[in-house]
């Protein structure tokens, strides 16, 4: 068997576009998805002191739900179940809703552990001193808890990018659809998904150095440096 | 004794060879039972398919049924002969026509250079087509540059895909899904409200939701089924392409269409 990259060329502009396509969609659903969980887990936080509300219940469900079912089937549900009740829905917009609600869930759970490891003391020396719920949330919880957990949501939202390879399936542009595409066309598979997985690597090892750089900025303070 | 095993052998060898090109010559030279052979004999003989829904398949009665079989049956009928049904596979339908076991293969047969090489066809009898098709209330467009502004689903890496791509308008959407399955689902889930696919396909997808039947709106390939029968056939032939303009003439056809594919025969094919 003899590789023929040239057989690619023609096919350049299909690459960038699904390449821009997943670009986007992990950096919405990365920003989107993070900022739900620190939403759920605040909500759920708040319960967690005294008995369980009914909120916390729903949120609980929905962590549950989405944790214990495979993406491809939620985005399934989304894009084919959305319009059968009457909810119309295109194939992006179901994409990028599955990943957000994916990577939340996810996130919360692992902001949860970051969380729970603060010390109760802390939350409430900081009430004691005259901080709001939110602020003492914000500054005394959150930031420690997320650079305690931050190795991990940087995994996830690897995780979430590789992920997005499945929204393929419902014909959305991205790098994985232009992949199966220009193989329906040229069948030079072997070319094309080389080609590919070192532009997902790429993607991944590029992820993570950006995360760890922000992380460095955002969590000086665990290096002794000032914020 | 080495030289008498092989010798031995080579005899063996050569007697099978004689065997296998005396069988061939006479499947070969086997001749193709002609119009008149058929009335005397009193059976018309077909190929038909099983594994082909509408054209062909088994019903839960274990009897052959669909379009090439109603076929069949009309052709024995005007003929006054009665009618033998031989269940074919898409590959053995050709050899079974040209060592006469059949007279007639109706399955859902397309005509190509190579085929027309070694046996004969009648006139088309059945529709078969690539085509965009719409929710029942899409209206039916000209020529590609209709398909403009519409999505379209399609399976990725088929013959429609590739013809669609070729044919359709720069603004055209099309959405290529993962098998026939998926872009079925986008169709009837309303995701899409066109889809490029087979008749065949379609006419399914009626059978099963009949408020979301697919309608033709625009053809992107025709190729049409043919009648297949023995080279040199005339009589024969001439018979069965006077019954087929006969069939489209009084409606039978027509009809035969309606029940299997649940939509109307197309110009060419209705008169």
């Amino acid at each position: 068997m003899t590789l023929d990259f040239s057989t690619l060329l023609p096919y350049t502009d299909q690459i960038l576009h699904g390449l821009m396509t997943t670009l986007w969609l992990t950096a919405v659903t990365t920003m989107a998805g993070i900022a739900l969980a620190i939403v759920v887990a605040y909500l759920r936080d708040g319960a967690s002191k005294g008995r369980p509300t009914l909120v916390s219940r729903l949120l609980g469900g929905y962590v549950e739900v989405i944790r214990n079912t495979p993406f491809i089937v939620q985005l399934f549900f989304l894009f084919f179940g959305l319009p059968a009740l009457g909810i119309p829905i295109s194939a992006t917009v179901a994409a990028l809703l599955a990943m957000i609600l994916n990577l939340g869930a996810y996130t919360a759970e692992i902001l949860r552990a970051g969380i729970d490891s603060t010390q109760r003391g802390q939350h409430e020396a900081a009430r004691a001193l005259g901080l709001s719920r939110l602020q003492s949330f914000r500054h005394v919880v959150l930031v420690p808890a997320f650079s305690r957990v931050y190795p991990s949501l940087i995994s996830q939202c690897i995780i979430v990018m590789l992920g997005s390879a499945v929204v393929s399936q419902i014909s959305v542009f991205d790098l994985t659809y232009a992949a199966n595409f220009i193989q329906s066309r040229n069948f030079r598979g072997f070319e094309v998904y080389l080609v590919v997985t070192l532009i997902y690597l790429l993607l991944a090892v590029g992820l993570r150095l950006a995360f760890e750089f922000v992380g460095r900025r955002l969590f000086a303070f665990r290096q002794g440096g000032s914020a | 004794m080495f030289a008498c095993v092989k010798n031995r052998f080579s005899r063996q060898l050569v007697l099978a060879l004689c065997c296998t090109v005396v069988a061939g010559l006479a499947a070969l030279s086997a001749q193709a039972s002609d119009l008149e052979t058929i009335e005397q004999r009193g059976t018309l003989r077909v190929a038909v398919p099983q594994d082909f829904p509408p054209f062909g398949s088994v019903g839960t009665d274990l009897q052959p049924q669909g379009y090439d079989i109603d076929m069949a049956h009309y052709l024995a009928d005007q003929m006054d002969v009665d009618l033998k049904l031989v269940t074919v596979t898409s590959a053995n339908r050709i050899p079974f026509l040209q060592t006469d076991k059949v007279d007639l293969v109706i399955s859902s047969l397309g005509k190509n250079p190579e085929r027309a090489a070694v046996i004969d066809f009648t006139e088309a009898y059945a529709p078969f087509f690539l085509g965009v098709f719409g929710t029942p209330d899409a209206a039916p467009v000209d020529d590609a540059a209709g398909l403009a502004g519409k999505t379209i689903g399609v399976t990725r890496g088929s013959v429609e895909d590739m013809e669609l791509s070729d044919l359709a308008p720069s603004d055209t959407t099309v959405q290529r899904f993962e098998d026939n399955a998926t872009t079925i689902s986008a169709f009837l889930s309303g995701q899409v409200d066109y889809i490029a696919t087979g008749n065949v396909v379609a006419a399914q997808i009626a059978e099963r939701n009949a408020e979301r039947a697919p309608t033709m709106v625009f053809r992107i390939k025709n190729s049409p089924c043919y009648i297949g029968l023995a080279k040199d056939n005339e009589a024969l032939k001439t018979r069965v392409n006077a019954l087929i303009e006969q069939a489209k003439q009084d409606g039978t056809l027509e009809s035969m269409s309606q029940k299997w594919f649940h939509t109307a025969l197309p110009d060419d094919l209705s008169s």
